[in-house]
C-alpha cells in the first residue's frame, strides 16, 4: 500500500473507531459530545461503506456491474437477524420460544433451517458463507457462459427482483413483508444500551478498516492487475491465456461476502431488516454510492457511501418529495459530469490549481485521473464493452 | 329434448302467461290481496312476510313497484272509517306548523292528496321484510334483463336463473328462449332451462336434462349432476345420464382450460412484446440500455388518462372514441420525451452501455417522481371504452375479453409496422446501415445523429403505445413502469440483440411459459423459476436466441 494512503487510512481509522465512540461516551452536555443517534447513523453508513468497497472492487476494478448486491446484503442481514430473533427466546410478546411472526402465521415448530442459528459460531460463519456460496453459484453460472456487461447487470437486477419477491412471501418463514425486527440482545448484551451500540459501532469501524485493507491488498496483487486488464479488454486477457471467468468469479464472491458482512452489522444497529432493503431500487442505489464517490479508487466508494446516505437522511426528513429527484439527478450527473466521481473531480481540480499556481504538476496523478476507467473517452461503436 | 318440441312448449307457455299474470284488481282488490295488505299493517312478522309473498307472486308490475316502495320504507297505513288503508307516501313538505306528505293509492298510485304526517303510521321495513321482498324484485329485474337489447345482459340474466334453478322460472326461460336470436344467449337459456329441469323435473325429464347439460358442456351444472349421480333415491337411468354428462363436461373443461391457458399466454406474450419491442430496437440497434423505458410507458398511460379526461369534459357524447385518440397521443408524448432524452443526454454516451444504463435509471427516477408530484401518488382511474369491455364467447365456458384481444392485435400491428419501417423504408435502411457500421454510414452521407434520434424516439413511442394499452388491463400509477421493466429486459436478453425475431420468439416463449407454470407454482415462484430458466438457457446460448455473428459480435 502506498505510504500516503496508509497514513490516511490510519488517521481515518483512529477518527472513526476511537475518536467518535469516545466523544459519544462523553456526558451529553460537553461541547464535543456525539449523540447516540448520530453514532448510530454513522454506524449505518459504515456498514454501507463496507458494501460499497466490495462493489467498487467488482465494478471499479473488474468492470462487472452488479445490480443485485442488495440480495447479498440481505442474506447477511437475515442470517444475523435470525440469530437475534432466536436470542429473544421466550421474552417475546407471545412468550413463545418461536419468533413472534411465526406465532401469527401459526407455525408450530421452528423450521429446520432456523435451528442452526441458535449457535453463535454457525451464525458468524453463515454471515460470510451464505452470501459467498450464493454468489459463487450465481457467478459460476453467469461468468461460465460469459454473460457480461449489460447482460450481467440485467440478470442481477432480475435476481434482485426475484429475491425481493421471494423474501416477501410468508411461506419462506422469514417474516414476509415485515421482515425480522424487535431484536432484544446480541450475544447476550442488551441492544438498547448505549454501551452495546458503541461496541457494535467500533466493531463496524474496525471491519471497514479491515475490509479496506483486504480490498487494497487484492488490487495490489497480480490478480488485481488482471482484474483491471479484464475491465479494459476482456477479450485480450482471454487471448493472453488467463481465464477471466475465474478472476471475475473470485472478486464477485469476495464482494458478495463483504456485502453479507455489511448486512450482518446493519441488522443489529438499525434493529430491523425487511425485504425492502434487498429489492431493485436499493440494489441500484448501492451502485450510485460508488459512482458518485468515484469508482476504481476504493476510498471513493467509502466517501460516496457516506456522502449519498448523509444527503439521503437529510433530504428524506426535510424534503421527502425531492429525494428521488435528487437521486435521479445524481445518477445522471455522476455519469455525465463526474464520470470519476467526487474523488476524481476534486483530483482534477487540485491538479489544475497546481498548474495555475505554477507548482510542480504531479504528472503521474494527472495521468491516472485521465486514464481512470470512467474518464469520458471518444465514442466507441455501439455494442462494444466499456 | 328436441328443439321443435321445446319451441312448441314455449309457445304454449307464452300464450298462457298473460292469462295467469294479469288478474287485475279493480277498485276493490281481490280478497287475498286485501288480507295481505291488512296483515302488512299488523304486527305479526310471520304474517307480514306471508303478505309480501302473496303480493310478489302476482308478478304484477304495479304490486312489484309497491314492494319496492315498501322496501324503501315509504309505505304507510292509515285508518279511515274504521278500516285500515295502505298508501304509498311521496314528497314531504311543511305546511304551517305541521309536516304533510303526498300520498297515493297502493296499487295504481292514484293521488290521494296531501295529509298530515301525524295521521299516518309507517309500515316498518325491517330486515326480515326487506329480505322477503328481495327475491321478487330480483326476479322482476331478471325478467327485465331477459328483454334487454344487449345480448351480454340477457346472457347474464339466463346464467343467474340457471344458478337459482327455481321451478317457477321455467315459463319465463322458455318464453325468452323462444324469442332469443343470439346464439350464446340461447346457449345460456337452454342451460338454465336444463338446470331447472334437473332440479325439479320428473325422473325422465331429469334424464333428458342431464343429457342436454352434457351436450351444452355446462360447467356450472357439475355440482348438481354430481349430487344426482350420488343420489341413492334416483333411478339408475338418471344416475347413468348424470355420470355420462359429467364425463362429457369434464372432457370439454380440459379443452377450454387448454385454450384459455393458450390465450392467456398469448395475451401476456403480446404485452411483453409491446414493451420489449421498443427496448429491443433501442438496445439492439443502438446499444443503449434504456432503463427509463418503463417510465416512458407510464407517460403513455398518463397521456391516455389526460385524453380521457378531456373527452369526458369536452365531448362526453364521443367518450368511447377517446381511446382511438389516446393511442397516437401516447405514442407522440412518449416519443417526444424520448427524443428529448436522446438529444439531451444519451447521445453523449453511445458505446458505453453501462453508463447509459445508470443515466437512464436516473432519468426514470426523475420522470417517476415528476409523475407522482404532478398526478399524485395514488393510482388514477382510466375507464375502458364500451367497445373494449365485455368479451367474445368462443366456446361454451370460455369468453375472451375484448381488451386482451385488442392488445394481441395491437402487438401484431406494432410488430408489422416495425418490420415495415426497418425493412421497407429508406429510413429503415439508414437505421440498419448505422447499426452495422456507424463510421462508414457517416462517410456515405447518412446523418448518424438524426438516425439515432429518430430511432430512439420511435422506440420510446412504442413504449408509450404499450403504456396506453396497459391502461386497459392494469392499474395506472407512477410506478407502473417498475412493475414491467425487469420482465421486458428478460425478453430482450433471452431474445438476443439485433434481431427482432429473437424478441418476438422470446416474448412468446416467456409469456407462454409463465402462464403454463403459474397454476403449478404460483405467480412469485413462477417468476423465480423463469429467471432460473433464463439463466440456464443462457448457459447454452450466452447471447440469446439470435446472437450477432461475425466481427461485430465480440467488439
Amino acid at each position: 500500500m502506498p505510504r500516503r494512503e496508509t497514513v490516511a487510512l490510519g488517521i481515518a481509522a483512529v477518527g472513526l473507531a476511537v475518536v467518535l465512540p469516545v466523544c459519544n461516551a462523553l456526558p451529553a452536555g460537553s461541547p464535543l459530545a456525539v449523540s447516540n443517534f448520530t453514532l448510530n447513523l454513522f454506524g449505518k453508513f459504515l456498514t454501507y461503506a463496507i458494501l460499497a468497497l466490495g462493489l467498487d472492487l467488482l465494478w471499479g476494478y473488474a468492470g462487472v456491474l452488479s445490480l443485485g448486491h442488495g440480495v447479498f446484503f440481505g442474506l447477511g442481514a437475515y442470517a444475523m437477524g435470525m440469530h437475534l430473533m432466536l436470542e429473544i427466546g421466550a421474552k417475546s410478546v407471545y412468550q413463545s420460544a418461536l419468533p413472534d411472526f411465526m406465532v401469527w402465521n401459526q407455525v408450530k415448530a421452528l423450521p429446520l433451517f432456523w435451528r442452526p442459528f441458535h449457535s453463535v459460531p454457525f451464525t458468524l460463519a453463515a454471515i460470510v458463507l451464505v452470501p459467498a456460496l450464493f454468489g459463487l453459484a450465481f457467478g459460476y453460472l453467469a461468468f461460465r457462459s460469459r454473460i457480461r456487461g449489460v447482460y450481467f447487470a440485467i440478470i442481477t437486477q432480475a435476481l434482485a427482483l426475484s429475491a425481493w419477491l421471494v423474501f416477501n412471501r410468508n411461506e419462506m418463514k422469514l417474516g414476509g413483508t415485515n421482515g425480522l425486527a424487535d431484536f432484544k440482545t446480541i450475544f447476550g448484551y442488551p441492544l438498547n444500551q448505549p454501551g452495546t451500540q458503541r461496541a457494535l459501532y467500533v466493531v463496524t469501524a474496525l471491519t471497514l478498516v479491515a475490509a479496506y485493507a483486504l480490498c487494497r491488498w487484492i488490487t495490489l496483487t497480480r490478480a488485481g492487475k488482471v482484474l483491471v486488464a479484464i475491465r479494459d479488454s476482456e477479450t485480450r486477457v482471454l487471448f493472453s491465456g488467463y481465464s477471466p471467468a475465474a478472476y471475475k468469479l473470485f472478486v464477485f464472491v469476495v464482494s458478495a461476502a463483504l456485502a453479507g458482512v455489511a448486512g450482518a452489522l446493519y441488522a443489529p444497529q438499525v434493529g430491523i431488516i425487511t425485504p425492502a432493503k434487498i429489492g431493485v431500487l436499493p440494489s441500484i442505489e448501492m451502485v450510485v454510492w460508488v459512482a458518485a464517490g468515484g469508482r476504481g479508487t476504493l476510498y471513493g466508494a467509502v466517501i460516496g457511501a457516506f456522502g449519498v446516505n448523509w444527503i439521503q437522511s437529510w433530504l428524506t426528513t426535510s424534503y421527502p418529495d425531492l429525494w428521488l429527484l435528487f437521486l435521479g439527478g445524481l445518477f445522471m450527473g455522476a455519469v455525465l459530469f463526474f464520470p470519476d466521481g467526487i474523488v476524481g473531480a476534486l483530483g482534477r481540480l487540485a491538479a489544475r490549481a497546481r498548474r495555475l499556481t505554477g507548482g510542480p504538476t504531479d504528472r503521474a496523478r494527472l495521468d491516472a485521473a485521465l486514464l481512470s476507467p470512467a474518464a469520458p473517452g471518444p465514442a466507441r461503436p455501439p455494442g462494444s464493452e466499456p | 329434448m328436441r328443439p321443435r318440441f321445446l319451441v312448441l312448449l314455449s309457445l304454449v307457455a307464452w300464450l298462457a302467461a298473460p292469462a295467469a299474470g294479469h288478474a287485475t284488481p279493480a277498485a276493490a282488490p281481490p280478497p287475498d290481496i286485501a288480507r295481505a295488505l291488512a296483515a302488512l299493517a299488523g304486527e305479526d312478522a310471520d304474517k307480514r312476510e306471508a303478505a309480501v309473498a302473496v303480493l310478489g307472486r302476482t308478478r304484477d308490475p304495479k304490486w312489484l313497484r309497491f314492494l319496492a316502495a315498501l322496501r324503501e320504507g315509504s309505505v304507510y297505513s292509515r285508518t279511515r272509517g274504521g278500516k285500515t288503508e295502505i298508501v304509498v307516501g311521496g314528497s314531504k313538505s311543511t305546511r304551517g306548523d305541521q309536516d304533510v306528505i303526498e300520498i297515493a293509492a297502493a296499487y295504481d298510485r292514484a293521488p290521494l292528496g296531501a295529509v298530515p304526517l301525524a295521521a299516518l303510521k309507517e309500515v316498518p321495513a325491517d330486515r326480515r321484510l326487506r329480505l322477503a321482498v328481495k327475491p321478487f324484485l330480483d326476479a322482476d329485474e331478471t325478467r327485465a334483463q331477459l328483454a334487454d337489447p344487449d345480448p351480454a345482459v340477457r346472457r347474464g340474466a339466463a346464467v343467474k336463473l340457471g344458478n337459482q334453478a327455481e321451478a317457477g322460472a321455467v315459463a319465463m326461460v322458455e318464453e325468452a328462449l323462444f324469442k332469443e336470436p343470439d346464439r350464446w344467449a340461447r346457449h345460456a337459456l337452454a342451460e338454465a332451462l336444463a338446470l331447472i329441469r334437473l332440479a325439479h323435473g320428473a325422473p325422465d325429464v331429469r334424464v333428458g336434462a342431464a343429457r342436454a347439460l352434457g351436450e351444452l358442456h355446462s360447467a356450472s351444472a357439475v355440482p348438481a349432476l354430481q349430487r344426482l349421480a350420488a343420489d341413492a333415491a334416483a333411478s339408475p337411468a338418471e344416475r347413468e345420464a348424470a355420470v355420462l354428462a359429467i364425463r362429457r363436461i369434464e372432457r370439454w373443461g380440459l379443452l377450454t382450460a387448454a385454450v384459455e391457458t393458450g390465450f392467456q399466454g398469448a395475451s401476456l406474450a403480446s404485452i411483453l412484446l409491446l414493451m420489449a419491442l421498443g427496448l429491443a430496437i433501442v438496445f439492439g440497434l443502438m446499444g443503449v440500455i434504456n432503463m427509463a423505458h418503463g417510465e416512458l410507458m407510464a407517460l403513455g398511460a398518463y397521456a391516455t388518462f389526460v385524453v380521457q379526461n378531456w373527452f369526458r369534459a369536452a365531448w362526453p357524447a364521443w367518450f368511447d372514441a377517446y381511446f382511438l385518440v389516446a393511442l397516437p397521443v401516447s405514442f407522440l408524448v412518449a416519443g417526444a420525451v424520448g427524443l428529448g432524452l436522446e438529444r439531451g443526454v444519451i447521445r453523449f454516451l453511445y458505446g458505453r452501455p453501462l453508463e447509459t444504463l445508470l443515466l437512464t435509471w436516473g432519468a426514470s427516477l426523475i420522470i417517476q417522481q415528476g409523475l407522482r408530484l404532478w398526478f399524485g401518488a395514488a393510482n388514477v382511474d382510466v375507464s375502458a371504452p364500451a367497445w373494449l369491455s365485455g368479451g367474445v364467447p368462443v366456446m361454451a365456458g370460455l369468453t375472451l375479453p375484448y381488451n386482451r384481444v385488442f392488445i394481441i392485435a395491437l402487438a401484431a400491428v406494432s410488430v408489422a409496422a416495425t418490420y415495415w419501417l426497418l425493412f421497407r423504408t429508406s429510413a429503415g435502411l439508414r437505421i440498419r446501415a448505422v447499426t452495422q457500421n456507424r463510421a462508414m454510414s457517416a462517410c456515405l452521407g447518412v446523418r448518424a445523429g438524426v438516425v439515432d434520434a429518430t430511432t430512439f424516439a420511435f422506440g420510446a413511442g412504442l413504449a408509450g403505445l404499450a403504456g396506453c394499452a396497459l391502461t386497459q388491463i392494469g392499474n395506472v400509477g407512477p410506478s407502473l413502469g417498475q412493475n414491467y421493466i425487469v420482465d421486458s429486459f428478460m425478453v430482450v436478453v433471452t431474445g438476443g440483440v439485433g434481431k427482432l425475431a429473437g424478441t418476438i420468439l422470446a416474448a412468446a416463449g416467456l409469456g407462454g411459459l409463465t402462464k403454463g407454470i403459474e397454476p403449478a407454482l404460483g405467480a412469485v415462484f413462477g417468476k423465480v423459476a423463469i429467471l432460473v430458466g433464463v439463466i440456464l438457457f443462457l448457459q447454452r446460448r450466452p447471447a440469446g436466441l439470435f446472437a450477432a455473428r461475425g466481427r461485430n459480435a465480440e467488439a
